[in-house]
């Protein structure tokens, strides 16, 4: 291409700048999912990536409507349930195989199948909820969550009951030689469409409509003025997210091979916000990193405690107060530090931190593993590091209050010198 | 010629308070028109009836002869009637440049797409770099507008408003709370923004309504009490009386 003289000051980043900060993220990513069969996960392994890629695509669309729309929703499931239901139907007729188009629709495709049950969904949805905004949107969303919550029991062929709906995945024409019956065929699956998603999801917000989005976030009241109907562009976005979270629900069809009325209920919904929030919904990359912990936290974590659902709301709230920028904005703030060159201080400001969070996390593991097994009554102890904590032996309670007070007066102080007020 | 704007018996009450009384006025096209008054005249709310914030209680809005009153502000902005805002009404999350080109996008025709990479329009980085360039912003294209000193903020307010190319303009008091050499700028601005367009400005700073004006209107208490040029206004008894008195001696 010829290089036209240009009469206008061209403010695009240059082609490099564009080159490394888009693509090469998105490259990137795509050469880790790649790579990683090579290292010879386990199988437990491959169920736990195949699991994240679903929270992935689930918690990025989530942040289509609150980090770039400002819409808080607090019934996404909705769609990612809706979606997946319809997913798992068509995994029920593609092995039924008796109408021609679905015999010979491959099972690799299915999360396009969620995908426009999401669309649709948001589309039926959307059309009255996205008549208002802020805390009126958030209630509205509440509603249809219980009302859809509610709907899972009383559908009997769609929802299928507590039972909910299953099928079998290998079934249908292989599409990339893949027969997705064992757990890295449905790997490659995921790696797929996760990445396909991140795509489609980050060429959204390149659009007009995807920029569009973000002014209607910041001011509804100035779009109007700029020829943009706000209520338009919400209910467009929604679909958008509607339509993605869907894809998630198709992934997670085939992952699971079966849909049950849960997946619509108010627990994925309130999952995929902390995923989005803990990750950091300021930043496109956010989502990816709260999808990647807390799917992480969910399967491990809650191998070796019942608790742990108690520490992820720590952590939430954590974040909410101390770290609104979330996981994103920590990784970028740090990033951002280290650039400017101001390392020295800084290190040793975060390392003092680092200590405060973890001693004062110390002692509240310590008083929360002791009082679950207390209050279990099984006669169980927490033995940490050879250790015998009972509830009455005072080591125990050395252990809680001494690193937690030691913590929050290290956190305090270095809080105080930053601020000195 | 029809006329770029004609208010005729233009009210509005909010339950019993009535805000606009009756407001009869005729802007022709190219005009500078300045509306002053004292505080709580009704001239912001004035402003709100024209590009839609506000319905109309009764009376008729026409911009280039076709019935506004009622409509959204969207379709009132397509139709080629942009304002800014008293307060700063920017995207604050957003660059100083992605806040002009969302400005652009509807003149364009780019509507609501979304299957369309923003940075590979040309014709939306051209009107950006223009309007950026025009408004003196385009130095600080990068920064995002909640950064920006507050002048600047105005001065992207501007800059916003004019994007669309629309051909009437309403500014609400560009220059509240600026320095003297920032106004300056700011008028410089408005002067070089605005050329050829029709312009109706709302501003307490009689120097810079004098300046600009090809006429003004006087709004005391939801009322229009005189029309002219600022000659004319600066000699009416009545305006003297109810508004004006030192203050256009000062600005004379």
């Amino acid at each position: 291409m010829t290089d036209m003289t240009q009469d206008y000051a061209d403010l695009a980043p240059s082609a490099s700048a564009k080159f490394y900060g888009r693509i090469l993220p998105i490259l990137l990513f795509a050469l880790l999912v790649v790579v990683i069969p090579f290292l010879g996960p386990s199988r437990t392994m491959y169920s736990l990536l195949n699991v994240m890629a679903i929270n992935i695509v689930f918690a990025l669309s989530y942040n289509m409507l609150l980090g770039r729309c400002g819409l808080l929703s607090f019934g996404h499931a909705v769609y990612y349930g809706l979606g997946g239901y319809c997913a798992v139907h068509a995994m029920t007729w593609i092995e039924a195989g008796t109408s021609p188009f679905w015999a010979n629709f491959p099972v690799f495709g299915l999360p396009l199948v969620g995908f426009a049950g999401g669309a649709l969904a948001g589309a039926i949805i959307g059309w009255p909820s996205c008549r208002r905004a802020g805390t009126p949107f958030a209630m509205i969303s509440l509603g249809v969550a219980e009302l859809i919550a509610a709907a899972g029991f009383m559908f009997l062929s769609f929802f299928g009951g507590e039972m909910g709906v299953s099928g079998d995945r290998m079934n249908g024409p292989a599409l990339f030689g893949l027969s997705m019956g064992p757990v890295e065929d449905v790997y490659w699956f995921m790696a797929f469409w996760v990445v396909a998603g991140l795509v489609g999801m980050y060429a959204f917000t390149r659009t007009p409509l995807g920029k569009l989005s973000e002014a209607t976030r910041d001011n509804p009241q100035r779009v109007q003025f700029i020829g943009y109907d706000p209520t338009r562009v919400r209910y467009l976005v929604f679909i958008a997210a509607g339509a993605f979270a869907g894809m998630a629900g198709g992934m997670s069809a085939v992952n699971y091979e079966i849909f049950t009325p849960e997946a619509v209920s108010l627990i994925p919904s309130g999952f995929v916000l902390i995923m989005a929030y803990v990750g950091g919904i300021g930043y496109f990359v956010g989502p990816i990193l709260g999808a990647v912990l807390l799917t992480f936290m969910q399967s491990m974590l809650s191998d070796y405690t019942e608790a742990w659902l108690l520490y992820l709301g720590v952590l939430f709230i954590s974040i909410v107060m101390f770290a609104p920028g979330g996981l994103a904005g920590i990784v970028f703030g740090v990033a951002h530090t280290a650039r400017n060159g101001e390392t020295g201080a800084v290190l040793k400001r975060w390392g003092g931190q680092a200590a405060g969070i973890l001693l004062a996390l110390a002692g509240l593991i310590v008083l929360v593993e002791v009082s679950t097994r207390w209050s279990n009554g099984y006669g169980e102890i927490f033995e940490p590091f050879g250790l015998h904590l009972t509830f009455t032996n005072p080591l125990t309670w050395v252990l809680i209050v001494v690193p937690f007070a030691a913590g929050v007066a290290i956190l305090r102080r270095l809080s105080r010198e930053e601020d000195p007020a | 010629m029809t006329n770029a704007l004609e208010i005729t018996d233009l009210r509005k009450s909010f339950g019993p308070a009535q805000i606009i009384n009756g407001v009869n006025l005729t802007i022709p096209r190219g005009e500078r028109h300045a509306v002053i008054g004292p505080n709580g005249a009704g001239k912001s709310t004035l402003f709100n009836l024209v590009s839609g914030l506000f319905a109309p209680t009764s009376g008729s809005v026409r911009l280039n002869g076709e019935e506004i009153g009622g409509m959204k502000p969207f379709l009132i902005n397509r139709r080629g009637l942009s304002r800014s805002f008293q307060v700063s009404n920017i995207f604050a999350k957003m660059t100083v440049r992605e806040n002009v080109r969302c400005g652009v996008l509807h003149s364009l025709g780019q509507g609501y797409s979304f299957w369309r990479n923003i940075g590979s329009q040309r014709d939306v980085q051209e009107k950006t770099s223009a309007v950026l360039e025009h408004c003196g912003l385009i130095d600080k294209a990068n920064t995002p507008a909640a950064l920006l000193p507050y002048a600047d903020q105005r001065a992207l307010e501007i800059a916003i408003t004019i994007a669309g190319g629309a051909e009437v303009i309403l500014l609400d008091e560009p220059t509240a709370g600026m320095s003297h050499s920032e106004t300056d700028r700011a008028v410089a601005l408005i002067e070089k923004a605005t050329e050829g367009k029709t312009l109706i400005i709302v501003e307490h700073d009689m120097g810079v309504v004098f300046n600009l004006a090809d006429r003004i209107s006087v709004l005391v208490y939801g009322e229009i009490i005189a029309t002219g040029t600022p000659e004319q206004i600066r000699n009416d008894p009545k305006v003297r009386e109810a508004y004006l008195g030192e203050e256009v001696e000062d600005a004379a």
